[in-house]
């Protein structure tokens, strides 16, 4: 009994060791700045530079400014609209897929999966080229005679928001698809059997089953989505304000840190509350088919 | 059944199709002698032979493929040993410290330049290819943990018991059988991670200081300031990459798994 206990111990101090390079560097590079944010966000902007140790609540105050409140409100209004697109169009596209015949359904994750891979940012220049003025698109348009003039639609919100969905939609798509896979369809083939329609056997086992696939792509959309500064610069030019954007130019135009700091923490606490919400109606501490 | 199976298909093709759009469109245009997007002025291969001589963008694609190798490596071998260690060891708090490890896969990206800004300069650390690296190794860190943990979780733990009972050491069960069914998670991961972090814009605008440029920084800065073809050409060039990538690692894992 005692050398099994001693033998535990000394296997736990190597399981210990060998986890130490996590704990410091999370200690030192995740945990220390973001509690020097926390700090940060309640602290006095020095005259020209840096930062005075005064503490002030000031930060917090100006957010409620109309130019910011109006950047959180769009940012969460372009969030919710993207996550809400995102999932109709993905969670569809997951399903059919998982439901594809073996050979073709490898097939069609290779081509979900080569847009993910491919860098963001050639996918939004695509898009740019698209949607510019006098673009495919309008010379599309135009010659089939749906619009007379161009649209002109780079540079405006639905521009923002197509590349936004675009950039999400992989990610929903292969929560979903992951989900749908392992799901044990005798379940649903049992409602059926004892008289449910498929609609009602779709929305009370199979949407249920697959409701951790379902979140997890929710919150792969919703908290990037909320951060994404470059695609509301590039597609929407200054027209569209998100909360990143002023974040980023707080930090590197205005030089203005602790206000920064505290957007960031309202920012933090509005992607936190996404995951807790996750985390109550799942049940469930971990992003299932997370990739 | 036969009908609505034709219509699913439809619609993934739909779909697909509009996914690869603005792919396909960056491609075209890439042979465009025209330098403006909207006209097509004849086939040409000028961009390339611009490109390849830009020496900047040289400089900046071996910033990227370092960046990238180097994090997910160390992501890789930190993220490891602590999935592994973590759960068995006897620190206090470590589901506190897996919850903050994980932290930046749940943050948007631009809390986590921005505190790393805030953070690096109060360190009075240089800002340039070491806060890059800091700041992608901590990004990468989550996406091999979280591989290697759920692997770690559905291995059959009868296997490193019979490996002790037949007189194996710690590190030499570890080596010897933990290691080797853990390892496609790992590179999973890691290939993951690799992928994340040479497509990181949000993160490395406030990491990079003045001397330092990475290929998606610049091409961001060529997106906002003024677009010259020579984009086309580069973006062709990184896509064709990726295609060769995704493919050979797809061709890998079906020769595994028939095996």
């Amino acid at each position: 009994m005692n050398t099994f206990e001693k033998l535990r111990r000394k296997r736990s101090r190597s399981y210990t060791l060998a986890s130490l390079p996590l704990v410091i560097f999370t200690i030192v590079f995740v945990l220390g700045p973001m509690v020097y944010m926390v700090i940060l966000s309640f602290l006095t902007r020095a005259e020209s530079w840096g930062v005075v140790a005064e503490f002030t609540f000031d930060n917090y105050a100006d957010i409620l400014e109309p130019v910011y409140l109006e950047s959180a409100v769009q940012s969460l209004k372009l969030a919710f609209t993207t996550t809400i697109i995102v999932c109709a169009v993905g969670y569809p596209f997951g399903y059919f897929m998982a439901k594809l015949p073996e050979a073709r359904r490898r097939l069609c994750v290779m081509l979900v999966m080569v847009p993910f891979w491919t860098s963001s940012l050639i996918r939004l220049y695509g898009w740019m080229i698209i949607l510019r003025a006098n673009g495919p698109l309008d010379s599309a348009l135009m010659a089939l005679g749906i619009t007379d003039a161009p649209l002109k639609l780079l540079y405006t919100y639905p521009a923002v928001l197509a590349g936004m969905v675009y950039a999400l939609l992989p990610f929903m798509i292969l929560s979903v698809y992951s989900s749908v896979e392992k799901m044990d369809w005798s379940l649903v083939e049992a409602a059926r059997d004892l008289g449910a329609g498929a609609v009602r056997a779709f929305l009370t086992v199979t949407l249920k089953l697959t409701l951790p696939g379902l979140m997890t792509g929710i919150i792969l959309t919703f908290v990037p989505s909320m951060g994404l500064f470059f695609i509301a610069d590039i597609l929407g030019g200054n027209k569209v304000v998100l909360i990143g954007t002023v974040i980023q130019e707080q930090l590197m135009k205005v030089h203005n840190w602790p206000f920064a700091a505290a957007l960031s923490v309202i920012l933090m606490a509005m992607t936190s509350a996404m995951i807790i919400l996750y985390r109550k109606v799942t049940g469930s501490k971990e992003l299932e088919g997370a990739i | 059944m036969k009908r609505r199976f034709r219509a699913s298909s439809v619609y993934l093709l739909a779909v697909l199709a509009l996914m690869y759009l603005p792919i396909v469109v960056v491609i075209v245009y890439s042979f465009n002698s025209s330098d403006l997007s909207s006209v097509w002025g004849g086939f040409t291969l000028d961009w390339y032979r611009e490109l390849f001589r830009d020496r900047a963008m040289g400089e900046a694609l071996r910033n990227t493929l370092v960046l990238g190798v180097l994090s997910s490596l160390s992501a890789a071998i930190i993220g490891t040993l602590g999935a592994v260690g973590l759960p068995r060891s006897r620190i206090v708090g470590k589901g506190a410290v897996e919850y903050i490890a994980m932290l930046p896969m749940m943050t948007p990206e631009i809390i986590l330049g921005m505190v790393s800004l805030a953070f690096f300069s109060l360190l009075a650390l240089p800002f340039g290819m070491l806060t890059l690296f800091l700041s992608h190794t901590a990004f990468c860190i989550p996406y091999v943990y979280m591989q290697v943990k759920a692997r770690l979780i559905g291995l059959d733990p009868s296997l490193t018991e019979a490996a002790r009972d037949l007189g194996a050491g710690e590190s030499r069960a570890f080596f010897d059988i933990t290691l080797p069914l853990i390892m496609p998670a790992i590179s999973s991961g890691m290939l993951l991670a690799f992928a994340m972090s040479i497509d990181d814009v949000v993160i490395s605008v406030f990491m990079t200081g003045a001397s330092v440029n990475t290929l998606p920084i610049k091409i961001y800065t060529m997106l906002k300031t003024g677009v010259t073809p020579k984009i086309n050409a580069l973006c062709t060039l990184m896509f064709a990459a990726t295609i060769l990538v995704v493919v050979a690692v797809s061709l890998a894992g079906r020769r595994k798994t028939k095996r």
